[in-house]
């Protein structure tokens, strides 16, 4: 299982990101949007942030989680490259608990080189399929607006 | 399968997506036509379906792929049974684009360009996550939301003919601050006075060619002459505004039993609380960017002074090219208010429009379309084919062709530099692959997607102008 695939489009930046569990896939999707940005490797995660969400549905959770953390680079300046993701079924309510390893912009080794302005609804959606192996895994696609 | 209507309108046929209450147009030429991918044509057709839609589903010769709409798209609504889309908007609200002419000469400034593009470079911040120079109140915030760029000339950055040289004077009416978030006003506020990054720049011009001497004297443009082309939106503010919107926006998509083909397209009945509540948001985040624009105007003005004492740097005009807008256009034979959505497009109103400038009103408003990076931009004239065929709207731009990531692989940020820099233009970003991205090359060559405009009379062409340097994010 890849973490996670870009695919190609014109005008903006589309992923599919993967996971044996909701956590890992929404680890992964928030991996591949910040990849999308910066190369991961120049990106360390001296300070933490904690995320909670609580959304009507598993594709508003995912939403507002890759926004959260878009919000959270342009508020605080921070960059991240670690992600502990637990996503909770709650019936009516769906809840996730996420832990985010980061650092703060240091533009001497921080060269971004996309801005992602935002997560977009196009063409977004996260089920379970049956992986090469047969297993089941997690699939979650998303459009980035850049 | 498209049906050809005219050497330059195609139509995308009512059977194309299941729910399509109107056929689609695309306003293009064969060859464009053919770089246009299949889902850009897809798109077109599923703005088709949203209800209360007038006409046409569009799309201008610019047309590539979106997210909801198409970028290039236009769509108009019924006030009644009509809606009101983010998804016809974009995340950057009022991106837009505005143009300055100077008294100058292109022979007095070439030999001052890597000081005036290192100055601009430095004196107006850009690229990913930049603060601004300003430090604004909560109620300077405020301000900036209601009041637009009338607003930021009151607070000493620019002068009162900034205004009346801007589409709706820079200050869009029913802006509702009580609809923009927390969040929104905490990602605007840092923001505010920042170029922003990707295909954002401000570019020093120089007019090589006069397609019309009246026009250009109208608007005040002749051959050698020095100009300035700013191009950003309303950043961090407006990126939120769209999230926040959306979200509810497509809770209202269930409630009110709204059938869509994709997710981005979420939209509200025009007169509900979420439609309005939008609006108002939308509104306020179109006035963010008019004084982005104005501010940075200010501070253009301010590097060229340096070097060019007493120079006079004029609003051209301003144009927003991801709005939604209430105009009244005539339909089947009589006025209607219509909810007007140009997601990549820009509004061309032709001759007699009352929104249109005093100084220009007889010719029509002037059409600002930003080339990519080493390629011409162009000022055209909005005209009658505008009004009859696309609610007074032409493109916006060159139109990309190839994705950011296939430039990354294809080019080098660098050797993009130097073959601008060999072609006598000076160009500093803050990261050499935000230049691959935007290479010259991955758009469409701008001179043909303004020849479809022209053809259709929806905007003549004025004036060519040429980079001689830009400051990019």
């Amino acid at each position: 299982m890849e973490p996670f695939t870009y695919l190609e489009h014109t005008g903006d930046v589309k992923f599919r990101a993967h996971g044996r569990d909701l956590g890992e896939t929404f680890e992964n999707a928030a991996l591949a949007m910040l990849g999308a940005m910066i190369d991961p490797a120049t990106v360390g995660a001296e300070e933490t942030w904690t995320v909670e969400i609580e959304a009507e549905s598993l594709e508003n959770l995912l939403y507002e989680w890759l926004s959260e953390i878009l919000y959270l680079f342009e508020v605080e300046l921070a960059v991240f490259s670690k992600f502990v993701v637990a996503v909770e079924e709650g019936g009516e309510v769906w809840r996730l608990f996420g832990r985010i390893g980061g650092e703060r912009v240091d533009p001497t080794r921080h060269f971004f080189e996309t801005e992602v302005k935002a997560v977009t609804l196009h063409q977004f959606e996260i089920r379970k399929e049956e992986g090469k192996g047969g297993e089941k895994i997690w699939t979650a696609q998303v459009v980035l607006d850049v | 399968m498209l049906n050809k209507v005219d050497d330059y309108i195609f139509e995308v046929p009512m059977g194309h997506q299941r729910g399509m209450i109107v056929p689609g147009r695309i306003f293009i030429s064969e060859k464009l036509l053919a770089q246009v991918e299949p889902g850009t044509i897809d798109q077109v057709a599923n703005v088709a379906t949203l209800p209360g839609i007038v006409n046409y589903s569009m799309a201008m010769p610019d047309a590539h792929l979106g997210y909801g709409f198409p970028i290039g798209g236009v769509a108009a609504f019924r006030e009644e049974g009509g809606v009101i889309s983010p998804g016809g908007v974009g995340f950057d609200i009022n991106c837009g684009v505005r143009m300055l002419r100077t008294d100058l000469r292109a022979g007095d400034v070439v030999p001052m360009i890597s000081n005036l593009v290192e100055d601009l470079f430095h004196d107006v911040p850009s690229g990913v996550g930049a603060k601004g120079r300003l430090r604004v109140s909560e109620h300077e915030l405020d301000e900036t939301f209601t009041r637009g760029a009338a607003w930021a000339v009151e607070a000493g950055f620019g002068v009162a003919a900034d205004l009346e040289h801007c589409e709706e004077n820079g200050q869009l009416e029913g802006a509702k601050t009580e609809h923009v978030s927390l969040k929104a006003r905490k990602r605007g506020r840092p923001q505010l006075g920042t170029l922003g990054s990707g295909n954002h720049f401000l570019e020093i011009q120089r007019v090589d060619k006069i397609f019309d001497e009246d026009l250009a004297k109208k608007y005040g443009l002749f051959e050698g002459q020095v100009t300035v082309m700013i191009h950003c939106g309303s950043r961090g503010a407006g990126h939120q505004i769209c999230t926040d919107h959306l979200q509810v926006l497509s809770r209202a998509v269930k409630k009110y039993g709204i059938e869509l083909p994709d997710k981005q397209l979420a939209c509200a009945p025009l007169g509900t609380p979420e439609a309005e509540n939008y609006f108002g948001a939308m509104a306020a985040a179109a006035n963010y960017a008019w004084a982005n624009r104005q501010i940075i105007s200010a501070w253009t003005r301010e590097v060229f002074e340096r070097y060019f004492a007493d120079s006079r740097l004029d609003l051209v005009y301003d144009v927003a090219h991801n709005v939604a807008k209430v105009e009244e256009h005539s339909v089947d034979g009589s006025k209607e208010r219509l909810y007007v959505h140009r997601k990549g497009a820009t509004r061309a109103f032709g001759p007699g429009r009352s929104e249109i400038p005093e100084a220009y009103r007889a010719v029509g408003q002037p059409v600002l379309i930003p080339g990519s990076m080493g390629t011409p931009s162009y000022v055209l004239c909005g005209s009658e084919g505008a009004m009859k065929l696309t609610f007074g709207s032409a493109c916006h731009g060159a139109g990309r062709i190839m994705s950011r990531t296939q430039a990354k692989k294809t080019y080098v940020g660098t050797e993009v530099r130097d073959v601008l820099s060999r072609r006598g233009i000076k160009v500093m970003a803050t990261h050499p692959k935000m230049l691959a991205e935007e290479a010259p090359e991955v758009y469409k060559p701008s001179d043909e997607v303004v020849d479809v405009v022209h053809h259709l009379d929806i905007a003549k062409k004025v004036a060519r102008v040429v980079p001689l340097g830009v400051s990019k994010g």
